[in-house]
């Protein structure tokens, strides 16, 4: 997949405003891969997410498939080519029907497109749900009488059944207790391997995306900070945003070994309605200068694979480490 | 009163020394065989069961465990904030050596945002829409305190400064949705806080939020209660929030506490495989791509609790001996587990 100066702009309630949502983003996602995107809420991910499998038109740019644009094919033919781009949501409740069994929800999406008959379909319902690893008697339950867990695996299975190419994966452990979240992301792991499969892992979850991920976007406010290998970004970020955000991620480590510094950020993301000028996050950069203000930075390849959107980056780190206002995190316990 | 120029006044500093669960005549809260049952149409439904933890003046305490453990009811139950109708409590509840089990609802209200706070998950649902934020402030110390409107209005004011508020003479007279997030977090601290109670229970305050917001939130929790020796039961999921914010974990399994120690020891050496269980499946602690462990199977729900120990049926350690119920036994001073096999097994921890 490509993303090309993608842009999303919505209407405020009123009419008299735009928010924009995604401002200008150009990425590649590459087969095979899982490309973790993280940032926080109000950072345009979820718009992004949904509008590279289609749910959402962009408003200038493009997102091309395998180098084709969807918003140009024919209605017929769009049905057939978004089967292979897929997405999972954050709360498995919302996405079932109570009203139909597990194994209808499975294959409804089958169906809907026509594929085979009912004996087939039923057949490839039952095999999609013993490959996410659930037992034959919760084909005929409902989805009440399920864990969230084990509803996430449903959705899992309906979105498998139609074999896609890519899967975009929005929260999906977000709304799992961190003792199951481990067998979820096992599971998307072993479907990779089988399938081939290429995923868009959407969370604001730092230690998720670390894990699963081969590369790593972050974005704040609609716009693209820093793209790498997940190596890269987690132990040798270039942009202050993702140093930043990195630090905040509370560690469960007894206080002696935590070496870390917290960079504690001031505020909170601002409204996307009015973001600031040039720099989107130098209202609450620690080391903003000046220039900030004026120019937008530009994206640049500091190094190979690594993309950074900020003035002063080099590839040997972000803008001046000593002047960053840091103080040693405090520890629990008091000694 | 004195004029409010400093809202929360600087208590002598505590000294944190850390507590197990038994009874120790100077805990601030000693919670003793604390048990609670809904009544149901089908009879009654045991949720938690004999539940016994302390917590010193000053000192921090999380308590963690997957949801439907129990941990948010035992924080509510504390301050009897449960339908007396339906839910039936035993055990005692000793605030101060005073009983809070047997207070009558007048009383009980006389020390309900006085002496112990809450603070909750989601500040929107707890904030009324229809008040400025300043005069919900104000009311939570006028309840208490014999001060007009005026004197309450400035120390909502000096609350709000407090929990780093920027212009709070301005967000004062502001009403709850024309606030962030992080901000009405902050506005919940400043109420809870403003009557300088000895003991602030906060149910998950930092799960609705985003990271860098919730490291300004548990920061602002731990300074606060440094400064004004405030104790904190800090109720959450999150290990790591618990790891940086306090002296002390309290591991809550199907109803119970399963596990009760400092947070560097556990989180260095778990004795129970439930702890050792819930830091081994967090991602951060597994190498990249590996497979993560787990858990598995769920919570047992209260009407299908197992007769012995209640992790057996998922403990890949459970043998014969977990068959009858288990008992917290002390392991040294500051360590306490429910666990019969804990002496001859050696668990993983956060870090190995």
């Amino acid at each position: 997949m490509s993303v090309r100066n993608l842009r999303i702009l919505f209407p405020t309630r009123d009419g008299s405003d735009t928010v924009k949502a995604v401002d200008d983003i150009d990425f590649d996602v590459f087969q095979g891969e899982t490309l973790g995107i993280i940032g926080e809420s109000g950072s345009g991910k979820t718009t992004l997410g949904r509008a590279l499998v289609s749910l959402i038109k962009p408003s200038e740019g493009q997102v091309l498939h395998q180098g084709r644009d969807p918003a140009t094919l024919g209605r017929a033919e769009f049905r057939r080519h978004r089967r292979d781009y897929q997405i999972v949501f954050q709360d498995p409740n919302a996405a079932l029907n109570p009203r139909m069994t597990i194994l209808d929800s499975v294959i409804e999406p089958a169906e809907v497109l026509k594929e085979g008959n009912d004996a087939s379909r039923r057949k490839a319902g039952l095999a999609v749900l013993s490959r996410v690893g659930l037992p034959r008697e919760f084909a005929d339950r409902y989805s009440h009488q399920l864990s969230g867990g084990q509803k996430q695996r449903v959705n899992i299975a309906r979105v498998l059944m139609l074999r896609p190419k890519v899967i975009v994966c929005d929260e999906v452990v977000a709304a799992l207790d961190v003792s199951i979240r481990g067998d979820v992301l096992n599971l998307f792991a072993d479907l990779q391997r089988e399938f081939g499969l290429t995923y868009v892992f959407i969370t604001h979850d730092i230690s998720v995306v670390s894990h699963i991920s081969d590369r790593i976007a972050v974005t704040y406010l609609g716009k693209l900070m820093e793209l790498g290998s997940a190596e890269d970004i987690i132990e040798r970020p270039l942009h202050p945003y993702t140093q930043a955000l990195l630090s905040a991620e509370p560690l469960p480590l007894p206080s002696a070994m935590r070496t870390a510094r917290r960079i504690v950020l001031e505020g909170e993301i601002p409204s996307p309605i009015s973001p600031p000028s040039g720099c989107r996050f130098r209202t609450r950069c620690p080391v903003a200068q000046p220039r900030c203000a004026d120019d937008v930075p530009a994206w640049r390849e500091l190094k190979p694979g690594h993309w950074v959107a900020c003035h002063f980056s080099t590839a040997d780190g972000p803008p001046s480490n000593d002047a960053i206002p840091q103080h040693d995190s405090k520890q629990g316990g008091l000694r | 009163m004195a004029a409010a120029s400093t809202s929360f006044q600087s208590a002598p500093t505590q000294t944190n020394a850390h507590r197990t669960s038994s009874a120790s005549t100077d805990a601030l809260l000693d919670v003793r065989a604390l048990s609670l049952a809904f009544q149901t149409s089908e009879g009654e439904l045991p949720i938690i069961r004999e539940v016994s933890f302390s917590v010193a003046p000053g000192e921090r305490v999380g308590i963690v465990g997957e949801s439907g453990c129990g941990k948010t009811v035992t924080g509510l139950s504390l301050l009897r904030l449960l339908p007396e109708q339906t839910a039936r409590l035993s055990g005692q509840i000793l605030f101060e050596g005073r009983d809070l089990a047997t207070l009558s609802a007048r009383q009980m209200r006389a020390v309900r945002g006085r002496d112990m706070a809450m603070i909750f998950q989601e500040p929107m649902s707890a904030l009324d829409p229809v008040f400025t934020v300043g005069e919900q402030i104000g009311e939570a110390y006028r309840a208490h305190f014999p001060v007009d409107r005026k004197e309450a209005r400035q120390r909502a004011i000096a609350a709000l400064a407090e929990v780093g508020i920027p212009a709070p003479e301005r967000r004062c007279d502001e009403y709850p949705h024309q606030l962030s997030g992080g901000m009405r977090q902050r506005v919940m601290i400043a109420m809870a806080l403003i009557c300088q109670p000895k003991l602030l229970i906060a149910d998950e305050p930092t799960t609705a939020l985003d990271v860098t917001v919730q490291s300004q939130i548990t920061d602002l929790l731990r300074t606060l209660s440094e400064r004004t020796g405030t104790a904190l039961l800090f109720i959450t999921h999150d290990l790591g929030v618990v790891a940086e914010t306090c002296t002390r974990m309290i591991t809550m399994y199907a109803g119970e506490v399963v596990e009760d120690a400092p947070v560097d020891d556990v989180l260095m050496k778990p004795r129970h495989p439930y702890t050792s269980g819930l830091l081994r499946s967090l991602p951060s602690l597994s190498a990249r791509r590996s497979v993560l462990p787990s858990i598995p199977g769920r919570v047992p729900s209260p009407n299908a609790m197992p007769a012995g120990c209640r992790f057996a049926p998922r403990c890949s350690y459970a043998a014969e001996s977990c068959q009858v119920r288990q008992t917290l036994v002390a392991l040294g001073p500051q360590h306490a587990v429910q666990c019969c096999r804990a002496a001859e097994i050696s668990l993983p921890g956060a870090v190995n």
